[in-house]
């Protein structure tokens, strides 16, 4: 498989007056093109601003001071302002947790969706309205004839999801980047959700960023899975081998902490002792060792490397040979 | 009731809490105005004819998703909403006919852990003074032994007593939720409802309040409800649960028996679509279609026939009632033989 997207090094610092916060720190990974990636952690690990960073869309108290992001053979962090317009929503777009906050509540449904491809198509007000009712009827939303003159109150969320994703998927992109898309959703309907973007993604053959805290949603849907843990990628493999044979005691931890269908008398769950590290104050070494049963003197290396364990398996821990679930 | 390996469950005995026929109605969008020009308010039936009994020690999940008035019943339980109809029976006495002295005795025996424990702490009060309130309020301790009994429950819940003397948001999340647990707690209660006690909390934290909850539980010999979205922690906590559905109890039964064995379509169709933790077993099932219908001026039917595919015409029209199918299992749906 062919690499679409490239991120090297990436640094994504916030200058706040309590120190500089690397929000994102040292990350790079790749996607290949008809991959659907897992990007796994707790709120704060750094994930959503990996996504933001990849699409420049970061806020002004944040800055991207370090790395590359190469898409197709050019670097996107070079690239002058104008020139980004026919890269987000054409080549790259992005789905947001909250359906509730993302659509503009005073402009109807299919304007919203019109404007995109207005914006980035050359055709006829006529032709988009045709093709916004496609797209919805596409993400199985019914009667789209009707629903597009409705406002976003007038859906529920997981029909605003819908609407999302119709947008998002509007100028056919080739990497959708989903941030928690379907956090905010019931079980039934996220199941929906992941069905049809995976429906989508085998139609379309656009590779998919999706961000969540779920094992669960990764397990089911991912081909390959990064593990990020305050600001850095601490474990990448493909999703079988994650859970089966996790190299690193974060992911090994979330994994024992979670209830795989036990119950309180058999498979007790382990949790992870301690709590996320604070940001603004890291410890040189491994952000992850206060918590680590398998911590020693080695973790306090600064910077330690992902280091290959097998192909296609990476992992930040000194003493990954010696962890085993 | 079959026998299971629970420690200090007494399904032999009378349940300790009996809910019978219990409503709860919201009245939304009434005016003057609509009334005067004759238009009916809108009702939502948040609660709907719920019946359950609650076993000394035992742990019953209630599980549902988001509006399907699984967090109402509970404040309903508690009378923190005063239902409209039915009753809550504490070992045969009627709570909802309490009054006075008598309803802050019920108070102390129940006691609630809520979801949010961002919102649930008083911001301007100290942790000492949120844990040792209830404690003063219902007697339990003096002034002056507050401090002791407030550091003895703040070891229980697995905190430094050195913290006492900060504020909520001084505390991360998991500290917290176990304040909300100590505050619970510092009453010496009989039952616990716990409203989605770690669905706000980060993922590596969860486990940890949900083993401090269960060990307590059976140190201290306490009965829960358990309130949940997620299927998975409710299968790992309770020993019976109950599926809730727009405001009704559609299934009910031991936890094994409505993982193994689901008979009510809802059921099936919720832990068909939870996502399973092994990338081996992917699944290929069609998922369940639509959305739940809105809870706004509800018909008189099965409130599942919209989207259940088994549906035949007399669940439009008259509603299934619970009923045991086989020992201790429970179905509101006709189909179920």
């Amino acid at each position: 498989m062919d690499n679409l997207l490239r991120v090297e090094n990436l640094e994504t610092h916030f200058f706040t007056y309590g120190g500089i916060v690397k929000a994102v720190d040292n990350v790079s990974f790749e996607l290949s093109e008809g991959e659907v990636l897992g990007l796994v952690g707790e709120s704060g690990s750094g994930k959503s601003m990996t996504c933001l960073s990849i699409l420049r869309l970061i806020p002004d108290s944040a800055k991207i001071v370090g790395g590359k992001i190469i898409y197709h053979n050019e670097d996107i962090l070079s690239w002058p302002k104008n020139k980004l317009i026919h890269y987000r929503g054409e080549q790259v777009a992005m789905i947001l947790q909250e359906p509730m906050t993302a659509l503009n509540p005073v402009v109807t449904i299919g304007h919203q969706i019109e404007e995109t491809l207005l914006q980035h198509e050359n055709i006829s007000k006529k032709e988009a309205n045709n093709k916004a009712i496609d797209l919805m009827r596409m993400v199985g939303i019914p009667v789209p004839e009707r629903r597009i003159k409705e406002y976003p109150h007038q859906f529920s969320g997981g029909m605003r999801q819908r609407v999302m994703i119709a947008i998002a998927l509007s100028c056919r992109p080739k990497i959708l980047l989903a941030d928690e898309p379907t956090t905010a959703l019931d079980v039934t309907i996220q199941d929906q959700i992941i069905r049809l973007v995976r429906d989508l993604q085998k139609e379309i053959g656009m590779s998919v960023v999706w961000v969540t805290h779920d094992l669960g949603v990764v397990a089911q849907l991912c081909d390959r899975v990064a593990v990020m843990y305050a600001g850095r990628i601490v474990e990448m493999a493909k999703v079988i081998e994650l859970y089966e044979n996790s190299r690193h005691p974060y992911t090994l931890g979330l994994l024992e902490s979670v209830p795989a269908g036990g119950n309180r008398y058999k498979n007790k769950l382990i949790p992870i002792p301690g709590t996320p590290p604070n940001l603004a104050n890291l410890p040189q070494g491994c952000a992850f060792k206060p918590r680590c049963r398998f911590a020693t003197d080695e973790c306090d290396n600064p910077r330690i490397p992902l280091v290959k364990v097998s192909p296609d398996h990476y992992t930040a821990c000194v003493r990954y040979e010696e962890i085993w679930k | 009731m079959n026998t299971q390996i629970t420690k200090g469950v007494s399904y032999e005995s009378e349940p300790i809490l009996q809910v019978r026929g219990l409503c709860k109605t919201f009245v939304l969008r009434k005016s003057l105005i609509r009334q005067m020009v004759g238009i009916r308010p809108d009702y939502l039936r948040a609660v709907h004819n719920v019946n359950m009994d609650i076993y000394s020690g035992e742990c019953l999940g209630l599980v549902g998703e988001s509006g399907c008035g699984k967090t109402t019943l509970g404040r309903c339980i508690l009378r923190l909403y005063e239902p409209d109809a039915g009753q809550v029976l504490y070992k045969g006495k009627d709570f909802l006919k309490m009054k006075g002295d008598e309803i802050l005795q019920m108070r102390r025996i129940m006691q609630v852990v809520f979801q949010d424990p961002y919102s649930s702490l008083n911001p301007r009060q100290i942790t000492q003074d949120i844990i040792g309130e209830p404690s003063l309020v219902h007697k339990i301790s003096t002034k002056k032994e507050i401090i002791d009994r407030v550091a003895d429950l703040l070891s229980l819940v697995g905190l430094n007593p050195e913290i006492m003397v900060r504020y909520p948001h001084e505390l991360s999340g998991g500290q917290r939720q176990r304040v909300g647990l100590a505050r619970a707690l510092s009453v010496n209660p009989k039952l616990i409802i716990a409203d989605e006690p770690v669905s706000a909390l980060d993922v590596s934290i969860q486990a940890q309040v949900i083993n401090l909850l269960l060990d307590l539980q059976e140190k201290l010999n306490l009965t829960m409800l358990f309130i949940t979205h997620d299927l998975r922690l409710v299968k790992y906590v309770s020993h019976r649960i109950a599926v809730m559905y727009l405001g009704n109890i559609v299934e009910m039964a031991t936890s094994d028996e409505i993982f193994s064995d689901p008979l009510h379509p809802y059921t099936r169709a919720l832990l068909n679509a939870a996502p399973n933790i092994n990338p081996r077993l992917r699944k290929t099932t069609e998922p369940i279609k639509g959305e739940p219908q809105s809870p706004i001026n509800m018909g008189n039917g099965c409130p599942f026939y919209t989207r259940c595919e088994l549906s035949t015409s007399i669940c439009a029209e008259q509603e299934p009632q619970l009923r045991e199918v086989r020992p201790g299992h429970f179905v509101a749906c006709y189909l179920v033989q």
